[in-house]
């Protein structure tokens, strides 16, 4: 594999570290109004998230910053492409942002439902929101000679051209990610609290878990529909094979620690099921980061990756960064309390 | 409108909104190490109790700087897609590194710093106040040079793909950043310091928090008035003379000097005439442009009219106003800090009640002059986006039409006054309740 072809998975892990820590932010915003009933309880939800979300949205900024770096064209072409949904997305993490931090600042209570209400809606539509974003990628866009395109947001629905940023199938995979992270959020809240939320968060992630395993099932089955050549990759390197095998991993260790009560494992067992799902997504595409309908105008490693120089220079710094970073959410996630209480 | 107007005034509308939170952000951070320091090494316990409460603010302000900074990162993608495609092998190394070593650093230890105080050990959470103001300040480092190298692009050159990379040591050390990193670092201390002593001069004004508020009055001023020095000399001279070289256009435009002239003045007011090419009313100090720029009273210091008309800045007026605003603001900062501080050195401070009033309605200043200084270099280095390599309007998203631009236009003027009004009561009810008030841990 080159360099680029190393940047490409370098990339793919970073965003997985993004979706599975981020993941459990929109997914436990996603689902507080199932889990939490009164007042006490949405804020105690709220602050189990306080120290950790912004430190998780953070990956969401490195790995553009990464996507930069490695291959501009790309970044270039799909954030203007995707101009208005890109938009709603900076808008939404802004109102999540600030109802996590800032709902407990205010000083009276006649705002806190607005504030969770926020939170909550912030939290679901970004979730789906962020499956559809995936589900582009991977139907793949209309981009012509120099990688330029402009979806709008929904044609026909059809998942063919004329296409649009909604269709059947990108709602589909909108509708499995927020599923997928809600049920993650549900073991982060199993995990992090006691009392009712904890109980509420334990039935909710089980009852999520056969409505998750269709709808990922109805998402591979579309996949093969939608773009043959994530199973021909799959065919021609069968070591990839191993996301779909840690994705079923995942799904079993979630589980069977939730049936015995080990509440990290269970939450370990959804972070894998979520790194198997994208790891397939990014097996499935590779070498290609944004397919196009029109043949042969697909942005590719080869086509779109930055000059050999920035990708080894890349590598210098990349390597010792990450060693720091897993070294402070050590240290974070360590210094949480074992349960938040309200 | 046109598109390119347009996404233009959106970055720069965003932009500017943007820094006013991290100005202040990384200016307190300092502060709050110094005051943690203070109690942890000294168990001074009105420090501490002072760190709590300035974290506090901290904190809040941290939230808007987070949530509108990353509406940044996308727009050079969503709106400038040109240059990000052209310039991504050089930007993306210095972008991705503020990404990997500054926001995971801050990020992660700010939820330690604001939630941990009774969680984990004081040495743990000194060190965490240490790891924001690390990270804000590193962050700096990192946008500051991206915004370098469009300055003055060193370590790289144009190949028919883009813009290729040659030395990533060259653009981290850019002789640019030598001058405009710390400058713009001691201009987010000016914000921070004085800040702190308006705070103070307030509580003082109120006879409440009365120990709290000299103290504040104490860092606030000390800090802001050895920042302001060191804002005017060495570094805004060392800036300004780079400047002279590098880009004698935007050096022209800023003094609104139309003809080159030996032993030019210094115009300290007076309205740029782009037409007639002179400067009406103007109160000037004689041969000390010459003198700031060449340390020689009677050099020569190039006019516009070695320039051709295409290269000079769009907007003369604007950047002329723009430098000298901040120039002003600046100056009156440290003649009001020096002030303050010869009355906190003669023992006299507690009583001026109209010292302290000046110091109170000091706090928006070093905002307006900030502001100012990134006006200056952004409008001067017009109209290149990359300086001599890519102009402006071969730059910006050609697929995103202007009722697009337009659209996300009104939607961040609608957001960020939403965020201003929820901004102002947040910080107005830390400011009432005041220190030692019970914060909210985990």
């Amino acid at each position: 594999m080159d360099l680029g072809g190393l940047w490409y998975w370098l990339l793919a892990g970073m965003l997985i570290v993004y979706v599975v820590l981020d993941g459990f932010d929109l997914g436990a915003g996603a689902v507080m109004a199932l889990v939490a009933r009164d007042e006490r309880e949405r804020s105690l939800v709220l602050r189990s998230l306080g120290p950790v979300w912004d430190g998780n949205e953070v990956w969401l900024l490195a790995a553009g910053g990464v996507l930069v770096l490695a291959f501009p064209r790309v970044y270039a072409a799909a954030f203007s492409g995707f101009y208005l949904p890109l938009m709603l997305v900076l808008w939404l993490l802004t109102f999540r942002a600030l109802a996590i931090e800032l709902h407990h600042h205010l000083g009276s209570t006649v705002w806190l439902p607005l504030f969770e209400l926020a939170f909550a809606a912030a939290s679901s539509v970004l979730a789906l929101v962020l499956g559809a974003a995936l589900g582009n990628v991977v139907r793949g866009v209309d981009a012509d000679g120099q990688g330029h395109f402009f979806l709008p947001l929904f044609t026909d629905f059809s998942a063919r051209p004329p296409l649009g940023i909604l269709d059947w199938y990108t709602l589909l995979a909108g509708l499995t990610a927020l599923v997928a992270l809600g049920r993650h959020g549900a073991f982060w809240l199993n995990w992090k609290t006691g009392g009712p939320v904890q109980a509420r968060a334990q039935g909710l992630a089980r009852g999520l878990e056969p409505v998750l395993i269709v709808l990922a099932l109805l998402l591979t089955a579309a996949t093969a529909f939608v773009q043959p050549m994530a199973l021909q990759a799959m065919e021609l390197h069968p070591g990839c094979m191993v996301f779909p095998a840690l994705a079923c991993a995942g799904l079993w260790l979630s589980h069977a620690a939730l049936k015995r009560g080990a509440e990290l494992r269970a939450w370990t067992g959804s972070a894998f099921f979520l790194a198997g799902l994208l790891g397939c997504a990014a097996a499935g595409l590779y070498p290609t980061l944004l397919p196009s309908v029109v043949p042969g105008q697909s942005l590719t490693v080869a086509n779109s990756a930055s000059a050999d120089y920035t990708l080894a220079t890349g590598l210098i710094w990349w390597l010792p960064a990450m060693a720091l970073a897993a070294l402070y959410f050590t240290i974070l996630y360590r210094s949480l309390p074992r349960k938040f209480r309200d | 409108m046109s598109p390119e107007t347009l996404h233009r005034f959106q970055f720069a509308f965003t932009i500017t909104y943007h820094y006013l939170f991290p100005q202040l952000s990384m200016g307190l951070a300092l502060l709050i190490v110094a005051l943690k320091t203070r109690e942890r090494f000294w168990g001074d316990a009105e420090a501490g109790k002072a760190a709590e409460f300035w974290t506090k603010i901290f904190g809040i302000n941290f939230a808007f700087g987070v949530v509108t900074g990353i509406p940044m990162e996308f727009q050079f993608g969503t709106n400038w897609s040109r240059f990000s495609e052209a310039a991504g092998g050089v930007v993306g190394s210095t972008l991705a590194q503020e990404g990997v070593f500054a926001f995971i650093l801050e990020s992660s230890f700010l939820g330690l710093l604001v939630y941990g105080r009774k969680r984990i050990g004081p040495t743990l959470h000194w060190f965490s106040a240490v790891a924001v103001c690390l990270g804000a300040w590193i962050s700096g480092y990192f946008i500051t040079v991206t915004n370098a190298w469009m300055q003055h692009p060193v370590g790289s050159h144009v190949a028919p793909g883009g813009i290729v990379l040659d030395s990533l040591g060259a653009v981290l050390l850019n002789p640019w950043e030598l001058w405009s990193y710390p400058h713009v670092m001691l201009g987010a201390c000016l914000t921070g310091a004085t800040v702190m002593a308006s705070v103070g001069a307030y509580y003082l004004l109120e006879r409440r928090h009365e120990d709290q508020a000299r103290l504040y009055l104490r860092l606030g001023v000390g800090a802001g008035l050895l920042a302001g020095l060191a804002l005017a000399f060495p570094t805004g001279d060392g800036l300004a003379r780079t400047l002279s070289q590098d880009q004698p256009a935007a050096f022209a435009g800023m003094e609104a000097l139309f003809h080159t002239q030996s032993g030019a003045p210094l115009a300290i007011i007076g309205q740029p005439d782009v037409q007639r090419q002179s400067l009406d009313n103007p109160i000037e100090l004689p041969h000390m442009l010459s003198f700031l720029t060449y340390r020689s009273w009677g050099a020569p210091v190039q006019g516009l009219d070695k320039i051709p008309t295409g290269q000079w800045p769009p907007d003369i007026p604007l950047l002329y106003y723009a430098y000298h605003m901040m120039v002003g603001l600046g100056t009156g900062l440290i003649a009001l800090m020096g002030l303050a501080a010869l009355a906190l050195w003669t023992g006299r401070l507690w009583g001026q009640r109209w010292l302290l009033w000046l110091i109170l309605l000091a706090a928006p200043f070093p905002y307006i002059a900030n502001t100012c200084g990134w006006l200056t270099s952004e409008t001067g280095r017009q109209p290149w986006i990359i300086y001599g390599l890519m102009r402006t309007d071969q730059a910006f998203s050609p697929q995103v039409s202007s009722g697009n631009v337009l659209f996300s236009l009104l939607g961040f003027l609608g957001l960020y006054s939403l965020l201003s009004l929820l901004f102002l009561a947040l910080i107005g009810g830390s400011l009432k309740r005041g220190p030692g008030s019970d914060g909210h841990g985990a």
